[in-house]
């Protein structure tokens, strides 16, 4: 049984796959570095008022970003939701930041999670976009003075105990 | 589980040198492919059409295991009645059953899956053994989906009633695949194979027609292909999706073939999702095909399926959500059916003299549940 | 022009680019923009099982293979 002389449409896949992965590869470099400070926004909450980042100051704040339809983002929040009654008192407060285009999704998926943290509704990505984010869910962990101090990018199954672990470091 | 992640490490730094090289970053480390979701399915498949008869169940199972590997367990059985045109007008009406079971392994890391997959199919005079590794990598800041696959696959072919007939044959298919995200509404994806086959790739049964006489076919025991697609699909809102894609075909024996699909999709409600589509193929037929061969070749044959024809298709599929919620389970049951009618140019039915043609009917009921 | 002078072509052209200082190409459309795009009614291929059996049927009455994305056409028997 002879090799089959299918060395040419191979060759040209190679040769055309790997030029279209080096034009294509690359990510985004985030505007958000750890130590600047946090940009403020303002945004409706899935309850009705308004909530401000800068009203915040003298809070740990953890803003999370996501959405209904990304899977991971769903995974989360019940240990986003653990978090946030663990620490609360201390003074740790952490806003959901939802990019829906469609809020009533939203508040259906928050309810039917058991989340009691606030969700804030960006439909129109001002604030995803103020934070440029190139990742879904994206975490920005924010200490009391307003600076960015740690991001998290993207949710696997123990980040939650990353997140923990930031959170007390920044609450003492 | 340690060859893996070393492969896979050497997958990656190729990656890294090729970005690096040309002063761009290598894929994001933190973000993740998801692993396929759990779920269950089963198929009713029924083919009906040019007198044969093809139908059975089929069945899927996927579990994952400790959040690192999908496993995935198939089966598929197809009983088929065969009167078809060559069978009743050179042997006779014949009834035999195929079985097939797969066996699949996913394992994501970071931005890739890895599947690695075996299949077995067994019917009376034909065994095929089949392996396959696909590689699935998110780039550009998951905007662009690269593919790699190849699957190997080694067949035992025998005729019925002829213990001293034995022969083999083996194919080689490899996949590039891209998917490309163009808007936020629009999708396209790229398809590139290259197949080929080696030894035994005929019918033991099936004649070819030379000078008016029915004699046994002679195929090349060689074939390579070469296949490139292109399809888009775009979501137009509240009216919902559309998608449109093209195929070229070509390979040694000089068949040519193009390919055009076309579909719509629209949800009605919460509960119902229905889609429409319609195909249209054309082919022309192998170098050493002919209905009637009028001279002597080293090569004949006389299956239709090699020769000059065209098919059109149009079908219809229904999808009702018998349960849903959210992130846990979803439960759906399918219905399809499609209809498509074959036309050939020069393959002619050899009790009429007439060129031949027939109609094709299609059916599948299906029940997935992903949770 | 052959293929394999094409596919040169093409390799010195992404050579040429990579060397030059061509603004490096961003991802246009973002992660929160994505959400029409993770509808399943946007999904390639949905069903595994029911395309399987339909690339089956089309494997074995058509003379074309090939590049449907579809994984694993069937046994390949005749």
């Amino acid at each position: 049984m002879k090799t089959p002389s299918i060395a040419r449409p191979v060759s040209a896949l190679r040769i055309v796959a790997s030029i279209a992965f080096a034009v294509l590869a690359g990510t985004a470099s985030s505007a958000i570095a750890p130590s600047a400070q946090a940009p403020d926004f303002s945004l409706h909450a899935m309850s009705g008022p308004n909530m401000r980042l800068q009203d915040q100051r003298g809070r740990v704040v953890m803003v999370n970003f996501w959405a209904t339809w990304c899977a991971p983002c769903r995974q989360e929040m019940p240990q986003l939701n653990r978090l946030y009654q663990k620490y609360r008192s201390s003074g740790f407060v952490l806003l959901g930041v939802n990019v829906d285009d469609d809020p009533s999704k939203a508040a259906e998926v928050a309810t039917k999670l058991g989340v009691t943290f606030p969700v804030l509704l960006d439909a129109d990505k001002r604030v995803s976009k103020l934070y440029d984010l190139n990742t879904m869910p994206s975490t920005v962990i924010i200490d009391r003075d307003g600076k960015v101090r740690y991001v998290h990018r993207g949710y696997l199954a123990g980040y939650e105990d990353n997140y923990e672990k930031q959170i007390r470091e920044l609450l003492k | 589980m340690a060859a893996t992640r070393a492969a896979i490490g050497l997958w990656h730094r190729l990656l890294a040198l090729i970005g690096s090289l040309l002063g761009v970053l290598a894929p994001g480390a933190s973000r993740a492919v998801d692993l396929p979701g759990d779920k269950a399915e089963a198929l009713v498949h029924s083919y009906i059409g040019g007198g044969v008869n093809a139908y059975g169940p089929a069945f899927l199972v996927r579990k994952s295991i400790m959040d690192k590997v999908s496993l995935s367990g198939t089966y598929y059985m197809d009983a088929v009645s065969n009167a078809s045109i060559d069978v009743v007008t050179t042997a006779s009406k014949y009834k035999e059953t195929r079985h097939e079971f797969g066996l699949s392994a996913d394992y994501v890391y970071r931005d890739a899956q890895i599947t690695l997959g075996a299949m077995t199919s067994h019917e009376p005079d034909y065994t095929a053994n089949t392996g396959n590794i696909d590689v699935t990598q998110e780039v550009f800041g998951g905007m662009t989906t690269v593919a790699f696959g190849f699957t190997k696959a080694s067949d035992k072919v025998g005729k019925k009633n002829s213990p001293e007939f034995s022969d083999h044959a083996h194919h080689w298919q490899y996949r590039f695949g891209l998917t490309q995200v163009l808007t936020p509404r629009w999708l396209m994806s790229l398809n590139f194979d290259a197949l080929s086959d080696d030894g035994y790739l005929g019918s033991p049964y099936r004649s070819a027609r030379v000078f008016g006489a029915f004699v046994p076919e002679r195929n090349p025991r060689t074939r390579n292909s070469r296949a490139a697609k292109i399809k888009f699909v775009g979501d137009l809102g509240s009216f919902g999706a559309v998608n449109l894609g093209y195929r070229y075909y070509t390979d040694t024996w000089d068949i040519k073939a193009h390919t055009v699909d076309g579909g719509w999709s629209r949800y009605f409600g919460e509960k119902w999702l229905a889609d429409v589509f319609a195909r249209y193929y054309t082919q022309t037929h192998a170098n050493f095909y002919s209905d009637n061969a009028l001279t002597e070749t080293v090569y004949v044959s006389r299956n239709r399926q090699l020769s000059t024809f065209n098919d059109y298709g149009v079908g219809a599929r229904l999808s009702y959500n018998v349960r849903r919620v959210p992130g846990r389970y979803d439960v759906k049951l399918i219905g399809t059916y499609e209809y498509t009618t074959y036309r050939f140019k020069d393959f002619t039915d050899v009790r009429t003299g007439e060129l031949y043609g027939y109609g094709a009917n299609l059916f599948q009921v299906y029940l997935s549940a992903t949770y | 022009m052959t293929m394999s002078r094409a596919l040169a072509c093409a390799a010195l052209l992404g050579a040429l680019l990579a060397g030059c200082s061509v603004p490096k190409l961003e991802p246009w459309v973002k992660p929160y923009e994505r959400e029409r795009l993770a509808d399943p009614i946007m999904k390639l291929s949905r069903d595994s099982l029911p395309d399987k059996h339909v690339e089956h049927v089309r494997d074995v009455r058509e003379g074309a293979r090939g590049a449907t994305g579809v994984q694993g056409g069937g046994c390949g028997c005749n």
